[in-house]
């Protein structure tokens, strides 16, 4: 009996420390951020672009890097949405029940995500060069599509699959089409789901560096054409942490406040908008 | 149009990969009244009434052959196109499925799918039905709701609207009371009661209290095969079979 409960008890201690140290990791980068970060705070920084000797401890902002961020991200996820919703519609609703096809799109899908974001980016590269592309907003889009696509696929992929085939039933007994189906009631029930798979793309999408550091390239202005290279936030954050002034530095760390209130505010928005789209879900 | 049966069937037999679950089903189905297909649980009702609109496509691993002949088309048929043979009948399950949307749009869904856009015909058929199923009372002031605010027993009534909202002929339903309280049940079954007048009802049942109420006709199932079909009156005080006999008294279940 005693040694059940010293189990026990070290079990729970175990998890409770565990616990204790992610949460604690993740309050120290929240405030080395903020306290490093908040100093360099100005309305320069989120209102203008970098001005000539900006990474010499000049004036300026980095007004590019936050538009190009999210432009990039933005437009990489209506991408992957574009192609990943019907590939999770495809393996959940379209294909024979139980097919072995399926089974290994899951598998390719958790495999791609496994990949370093940096094969993605020199994937892309070696795609751009091939159509002798230069670094711009589209190469750097395509490269975050690619990125985040798997993931989002399969995290849309888990949602759909909860969905009662009884549900699906019930529509195909009113003469209704897979695709009716598909659209109207699967992905009507499933929705908030989708919306929070697209959310964590996007998070994942607007936080990579390595992806578009050949792909989406770097420049001091506001992104202006999809043919043209854009500046992004992580890339900012990087060379301006790279730069020996303290100024320079300091900037680094708001840099990266504004990335990281960028997706809070997202994040808060997708929950708010999931809240509403749950009122007619079946449970 | 008289007495012509709108769905039979011929030398059916389903499988599931290796199992045999119906046997040499032959049957006819007559109009406009309440047919129960009875058994024990396991013996293929749910396999058989859902081979009716083909919604067994959609099980792993099925294989079915013979002829399953709706108003003298054979639905089995690779060839048939399933959507017009399923807007002939209305389904109802064990446990009721709403859609993921309001009380309106769930009766509505149907014929908007089959192109009626029109408010006015859509509000006129939303309430026609919902009264049908005599729910339209409860529901009347609060339209726009979500289907899964509603209680079991009017959510089963709902999926009842959304069914006659296609305008079938035929109403399926796979023990369309077994998860309700005993008064939803009672409902359901007086409103099955009133609509056999318009309508070819089958109802899978295990209750055999609940086919004797309610049936007119009655096919008897027992480990995939088809044991005894016949009128509701002669099957209960007249079977033929012993197995029919025994199962009427209790002994096998
Ligand atoms: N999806 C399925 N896959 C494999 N076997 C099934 C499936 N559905 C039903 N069966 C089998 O078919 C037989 C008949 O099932 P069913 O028609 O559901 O019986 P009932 O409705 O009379 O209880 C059972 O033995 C069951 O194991
Ligand atoms: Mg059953």
């Amino acid at each position: 009996m005693d040694r059940r409960f010293a189990e026990e008890r070290l079990f729970k201690g175990l998890m409770i420390l565990a616990t204790v140290l992610i949460i604690s990791s993740l309050v120290l980068i929240l405030l080395t951020v903020l306290l490093k970060g908040l100093p360099y705070m100005s309305l320069d920084m989120v209102t203008k672009t970098p001005q000539g000797g900006y990474y010499l401890g000049k004036g300026g902002g980095i007004l590019n890097a936050i538009l190009g961020s999210l432009y990039l991200a933005g437009g990489a996820t209506l991408l992957a949405i574009l192609f990943g919703l019907p590939v999770a519609l495809y393996m959940n609703v379209f294909s024979r029940p139980g097919a072995r096809f399926v089974g290994a799109c899951r598998f390719s899908f958790d495999v791609l995500n496994g990949v370093p974001s940096i094969v993605f980016g020199a994937f892309g590269f070696t795609i751009m060069i091939f159509f002798a592309m230069r670094a711009s907003l589209l190469g750097g889009i395509i490269a975050i599509a690619l990125l985040i696509l798997p993931m989002m696929v399969r995290s849309i992929d888990e949602v759909l699959r909860l969905v009662p085939h009884e549900l699906l039933e019930a529509s195909y007994a009113l003469g209704a089409t897979r695709w009716e189906t598909a659209l109207k009631v699967v992905v009507r029930q499933a929705l908030p789901g989708i919306l929070t798979a697209v959310l964590i793309a996007f998070g994942r999408g607007i936080g990579d560096a390595a992806a578009v550091i050949f792909t989406a390239g770097f420049t001091d202005s506001i992104p202006g054409s999809l043919l043209r290279p854009v500046a992004t936030l992580p890339l900012a954050i990087f060379f301006q942490l790279g730069v020996p002034i303290p100024e320079v530095q300091g900037r680094a760390y708001a840099s990266a406040l504004i990335l990281t209130i960028l997706i809070l505010i997202i994040s808060l928005a997708a929950r708010l908008l999931a809240r509403r789209l749950t009122r007619h879900v079946v449970k | 149009m008289e007495n012509r049966t709108h769905i039979s069937v011929q030398d059916l037999n389903v499988h599931f990969r290796s199992e045999h679950v119906l046997k040499d089903i032959n049957l006819s189905i007559p109009d406009r009244k309440i047919t129960a297909i009875i058994g024990p649980s396991g013996c293929g009702k749910t396999t058989l009434l859902r081979s009716f609109n083909r919604l067994i496509d959609s099980t792993e691993g099925v294989r079915v052959s013979g002829r399953v002949l709706v108003d003298d088309e054979n639905i089995l048929d690779p060839k048939a196109e399933v959507t017009h043979i399923r807007k002939k009948m209305g389904l109802l399950l064990q446990k009721p499925y709403p859609l993921p949307m309001s009380i309106y749009d769930n009766v509505a869904y149907g014929p908007r799918i089959h192109g009626i856009r029109e408010r006015r015909r859509l509000d006129e058929i939303v309430e026609r039905f919902l009264k049908k199923a005599s729910l339209w009372d409860e529901v009347r002031e609060r339209l726009s709701q979500p289907a899964s605010a509603l209680s079991l027993g009017q959510q089963q009534r709902l999926c009842l609207a959304r069914g006659l909202a296609v305008e079938p002929a035929i109403i399926l339903g796979d023990e369309p009371t077994s998860a309700l309280d005993p008064q939803s049940s009672q409902r359901i079954e007086a409103t099955f009661t009133e609509l056999k007048r318009d309508y070819t009802i089958v109802i899978v049942t295990h209750i055999l209290r609940q086919a004797r109420r309610l049936a007119d006709h009655v096919i008897f199932l027992y480990l995939g095969e088809l044991v005894e079909q016949g009128p509701a009156w002669d099957f209960f005080n007249n079977p033929k079979q012993p197995m029919t006999r025994e199962y009427i008294k209790g002994l096998i279940s």
